[in-house]
């Protein structure tokens, strides 16, 4: 019988399974990446567009990590835009349509280049378990492979059902297969140790147009920004060609024909039992809630440059397909359109992720990590992000090293991790960025600043991006030096031009800058040495200005968080048996098992008395380490 | 903290010290039962209903005492832990052995200033206010006291403190949907015009830190008596407290020091504080009675400048008078004070007094005083009706949400992002008043305040 060995498999293909598959691989893990069709690693299931705000966000943090998305996204995207431009840098969002062809052949190429990891295209039937750890997969064909450790990424495929009306296809995705075996082995170990809760969620997706047969002329175009921002940290220009996105809107006849018909969608018809995301609802969802609203805007995204589909995003819907038909020919525009294909809901199986560590290592199965979907989480961006931190915590794991972590303070990836593990979920996850307590530090034009050191010595980040960041790093730390160090009197400004409260006291470059009626110009002429600097420097320089008081009171938070995070909880505290607190909250403290106090504070329903006590615990776990580590 | 915190259990003699009828010594924690046992409690009472039990010393069985014993089974009581009371006879030596009998128990331990208010507070039985209304309404001295600490104590303040929160969180909720649905069709200027409601927000509650009659009243009123050495204040002083507290004679300078003495007025506590004559002074005990002399004037909430036809305004000047709130024409039967004397008077209220001992006018002139004095009370203060802020930690939390919420209507157009900032700053500084967030900085430094609870 065939039978390999590995340090870590990865199971699935999609944006968690390849962020895991390369982070694993570039810790130096021999990977192998299992998934049933090879063909379609990199696929983007659903709409065509990689960032936003808060998404964008962990994109950078990824790329800052030496991950795939950002890379693969710039050399995939054909309509680039900053959101939230007029505001501030800390939620600016880089977002971008992909060419769904040009996503899929990049994120392969990347795949194929990584040294140290394998391709299997098997569909995996089973979890390999022996002495209640995971340590391999046993594939349909059945092949056993074994490895140190396991990441399981199943997006919407574990017991996935396809909603179009009454119809119901058994699938993973339009046209594939879904895991019915594992789901089997996830609900068998949930019932064996009752450590975990299975649930059931869904997600839709709208029908694919033919854009040939969209009235164009009649609509508004939404161009790409003049100067397309990267992704990448690494990429120095944007060269795919870029295109337009058109805008329509749906009308009082296309909510009519919604509305007499919504029975006979399978949300409302009762058929799925799921949960669905609040802020991606489907347009049955938004008739029905919000009645007296006629219209909703539609952005028609074109699906890739030499591809004539186009994704109507707005509309998702599982209305029959006939009836879709004739909705969508009621909005301006798409007249005379030709659906290609319907949109249908996906219902698919997910783990409370309550069940699993800050290290996506599900504690009921040591060995086995879970990422992206299957953690009860929405988008590209969020299962990517949990792949990385999943196929770096393997792999480290598996050549036995601890787990890397990152917090609340320093990534988004942090803030969805802890949120996921410590919170759980009520509907899909998607990133906000008005989920991190200290937004204004954790911006997308710092991610390498916050998180490139760290991956570096977590062993996560290659040499090229290693040379590349310190240069910046240098750079940028002369540039903030010298305005720090460059100070005039208000009456030395006042002779230049620029007019503030004579007071007498000397300011730096950056304190003149914060100045709303000074500007770079005005400076440079001082300090001519300015004009010399990157865009990039110059950038940073001026965030520092605009948030300066801002980001020290936010330090002084964060420093308060991190004492918290600090004190660690004993991994061995019989919860149960503690006395002076409420039988509910014992019970919950002894399921979360939290790793800090900090983690215990973020727990729903927990009372200060019950932390107080933790406290007590955590002071004795403090003293004990320290007799430890002095011994 | 954690010796302080929850998971022990407690005791404490909850009554004054000294000889009484009835005594009441109060346990709370998880070992309640365990205790009453070691007392020689075998059958434990019903919770909630009083029972008439033996208590016994736990290693000599001696009897100590017939208590009416009374439990209460967490969480329904007041510090939700397991709690009971034992209603004993209020003699030292009872009282004593008891307390003494519980401390040579290895599960309990005598409870510090505030244990059971802190542990309530901790498991949630109430906020911060309501805590600190507690500790108000036991040091309540006058009618007017006790009104304001049971209005916060039902709440009031917290709901005024939440209420604002809440407004502040669908700001919140309007500014954060403005800022991530950039991409969406979301009515435009959402999050400016969610602020347009924080203006009004803002203005109540810079009303509140300005007023500070909810402070003025929980702490009570300073009065000085201000004048020229033998104008007469001491006596003055005598005749509202209604006692010989001061030494009085006919010598100038009899008040070296400065004489306090204690009264109600309209419910609210009032400290009369007679001082030293102000003038030039002789030897230097009494320069140094003049310097406090000043000093306890800076302090005072009210002051009274006493003036007679014999002796000179030491206050001659404007600025000094500013701060004056009555003038009194003091030994009004011996003449008139001089006009020169009532400069810069302004708008300052004067009342004459007589000094003949008995006399009717005499007491209508004190009544006049009186209710002068009264009205100042009053208005400086008197119980309001609506909730008032009553300790400094509250008007600092207040002020700082205030700052905050002036920083983002100004910085909102320079990014919004900031103005989100400061709303989730501000709706902070107003949970730390109820104790809704930060709770675990915050409860040393309040429950430092508690000498109660026992």
């Amino acid at each position: 019988m065939h039978e390999t060995t590995w340090d870590v498999i990865i199971i699935g293909g999609g944006h968690a399974g390849c962020e895991a598959a390369a982070a694993a691989a570039r810790f130096g893990a021999r990977t192998l990446l299992v998934t049933h069709k090879l063909e379609t690693i990199g696929e983007m299931s659903c709409n065509p567009a990689i960032g936003g705000v808060g998404k964008g966000h962990l994109v950078r943090e990824i790329d800052a990590l030496d991950g795939l998305m950002g890379r693969v996204a710039d050399q995939a995207g054909i309509q680039f835009r900053l959101l939230n431009r007029r505001k501030g840098p800390a939620v600016h969002g880089p977002r971008t349509q992909a060419d769904r062809k040009l996503y899929r052949e990049a994120m392969q190429a990347a795949i194929q280049q990584t040294e140290n990891l394998s391709l299997l295209g098997q569909p995996v039937d089973d979890i390999l378990v022996e002495e209640g750890r995971a340590c391999g997969v046993i594939t349909e064909a059945g092949e056993t492979h074994r490895a140190g450790a396991v990441v399981l990424t199943t997006g919407t495929f574990l017991d996935g059902i396809i909603h179009i009306g009454t119809e119901r296809v058994p699938a993973g995705r339009h046209g594939e297969a879904p895991a019915i075996t594992l789901s089997k082995r996830l609900y068998g170990l949930a019932e064996q140790t009752g450590a975990l809760t299975m649930g059931r969620m869904k997600t839709g997706t709208p029908a694919r147009l033919d854009g040939r047969t969209i009235a164009t002329e009649k609509l508004e175009a939404q161009p790409a920004d003049a100067a397309p921002v990267p992704f990448s940290f690494l990429t120095e220009k944007i060269i795919v060609p870029q295109t337009v996105c058109y805008i329509t809107h749906t009308n009082q006849a296309t909510f009519d024909i919604i509305e007499e018909n919504i029975l006979q969608s399978p949300v409302y018809s009762g058929q799925i039992a799921g949960v669905g995301p609040r802020y991606c609802p489907a347009i049955e969802d938004k008739v029905a809630r919000f009645p007296e609203r006629k219209s909703h805007q539609i952005f028609l995204e074109p699906e890739g440059l030499d591809d004539p589909t186009v994704y109507p995003n707005g509309i998702s819907t599982s209305l029959p397909a006939a009836l879709q038909d004739r909705f969508i020919r009621t909005i301006v525009g798409l007249e005379e359109v030709k659906i290609i294909r319907p949109g249908y809901a996906i219902e698919y199986d997910y783990v409370d992720p309550k069940a699993l560590l800050p290290s996506l290592e599900l504690k009921a199965l040591p060995g086995l990590y879970l990422a992206g979907q299957i953690n009860g989480t929405t988008g590209y961006e969020e299962a990517a992000g949990q792949g990385l931190v999943a196929g770096l915590n393997a792999a480290r794991a598996a050549a036995g090293q601890e787990a890397v972590y990152f917090d609340r303070a320093e990534a988004y990836l942090g803030v969805m991790v802890d949120d996921l593990v410590t919170k759980g979920v009520s509907e899909p996850y998607r990133m906000f960025t008005a989920r991190a307590e200290y937004r204004l530090t954790l911006r997308a034009d710092n991610a390498d600043q916050r998180l490139t050191e760290k991956g570096i010595a977590a062993g996560l980040v290659g040499p090229k991006r290693a040379k590349a960041f310190r240069a910046k790093m240098a750079a940028l730390t002369d540039a903030r030096t010298k305005a720090a160090s460059w100070t005039m009197t208000p009456n030395e400004a006042g002779t230049k031009g620029m007019h503030i409260r004579a007071d007498g006291t000397r300011r730096t470059m950056t304190e003149l800058l914060a100045y709303p009626s000074i500007d770079w110009a005005d400076l440079q002429a001082v300090w001519p040495e300015m004009g010399t600097w990157t865009r990039d420097i110059r950038q940073q320089i001026e965030t520092d200005a605009l948030y300066a008081g801002y980001l020290d009171r936010q330090q002084a938070d964060i420093d308060a968080f991190r004492r918290d995070e600090a004190l660690s909880l004993p991994s061995d505290i019989d919860y149960l048996a503690l006395e002076g607190m409420a039988t509910e909250v014992r019970q919950k403290l002894a399921a979360a098992r939290p790793v800090t106090l900090g983690q215990a504070a973020r727990m729903d329903g927990m009372t200060p008395a019950a932390l107080t006590l933790l406290l007590h615990h955590a002071r004795k776990n403090q003293r004990g380490l320290a007799k430890a580590a002095s011994k | 903290m954690s010796q302080n915190g929850a998971g022990e259990t407690i005791f404490a003699l909850s009554t004054g010290a000294g000889r009484a009828a009835l005594a009441v010594i109060r346990l709370s924690g998880p070992e309640v039962d365990g205790a009453l046992a070691q007392l020689g409690i075998k059958n434990l009472p019903k919770p909630r209903m009083a029972a008439l039990r033996k208590l016994y010393h736990p290693t000599n069985n001696q009897l100590l005492d017939e208590a009416l014993v009374l439990r209460f089974v967490a969480p329904r009581s007041f510090t939700g832990e397991d709690m009971a009371e034992l209603h004993v006879h209020g003699g030292l030596a009872v009282t004593q052995s008891i307390l003494a009998a519980l401390a040579s128990l290895a599960m309990c331990r005598p409870a510090e200033a505030g244990d059971f208010t802190r542990r309530a507070v901790l498991h949630g039985k109430m906020d911060l206010t309501g805590a600190e209304a507690i500790a108000d309404l036991i040091d309540a001295e006058g009618g007017a006291q006790q009104a304001q600490a049971l209005r916060q104590m039902n709440g009031s303040l917290r709901a005024v403190m939440e209420g604002w929160r809440e407004a502040l969180k669908t700001t919140l909720a309007h500014v954060e949907a403005d800022i991530e649905f950039a991409d969406e069709d979301l009515p435009g200027g959402l999050g400016q015009r969610a602020l347009e409601g924080v203006p009004a927000m803002l203005s109540a509650m810079q009303a509140h830190v300005e007023d500070r009659r909810g402070l003025a009243l929980r702490d009570g009123l300073r009065v000085a008596l201000l004048g020229a050495p033998n104008a007469g204040k001491s006596s003055i002083l005598n005749r509202l407290a209604g006692k010989d507290a001061a030494i009085v004679s006919a010598r100038a300078g009899t008040t070296r020091d400065v004489i306090e003495v204690a009264m109600l007025l309209e419910g609210v506590p009032i400290t009369l504080v007679d001082t030293a004559g102000l003038r030039e002074a002789g030897d230097d005990i009494e320069r140094e009675g003049v310097r406090r002399a000043k000093l306890q004037a800076e302090e005072a909430d009210i002051r009274l400048l006493v003036l007679s036809p014999d002796t000179k305004n030491p206050l001659g000047e404007a600025a000094s008078m500013a701060d004056i709130d009555i003038a009194i024409c003091n030994k009004a039967d011996l003449g008139a004070v001089p006009e020169a004397e009532l400069a810069n008077m302004g708008a300052i209220e004067t009342v004459s007094l007589s000094t003949v001992q008995g006399s009717t006018a005499q007491s209508d002139d004190e009544t006049v005083l009186l209710a002068a004095l009264q009205e100042l009370v009053r208005a400086r203060a008197g119980a309001k009706e609506t909730p008032v802020l009553t300790r400094e930690r509250h008007r600092q939390a207040l002020g700082e949400a205030c700052v905050a919420l002036d920083r983002a209507l100004t910085i909102a157009d320079t990014g919004l992002e900031l103005a989100a900032e400061d709303l989730r700053l501000a709706q902070r500084a107003l949970g730390r008043i109820t104790g809704a967030v930060d709770i675990e900085q915050l409860l040393d430094i309040v429950f430092a305040d508690f000498c109660i609870g026992k």
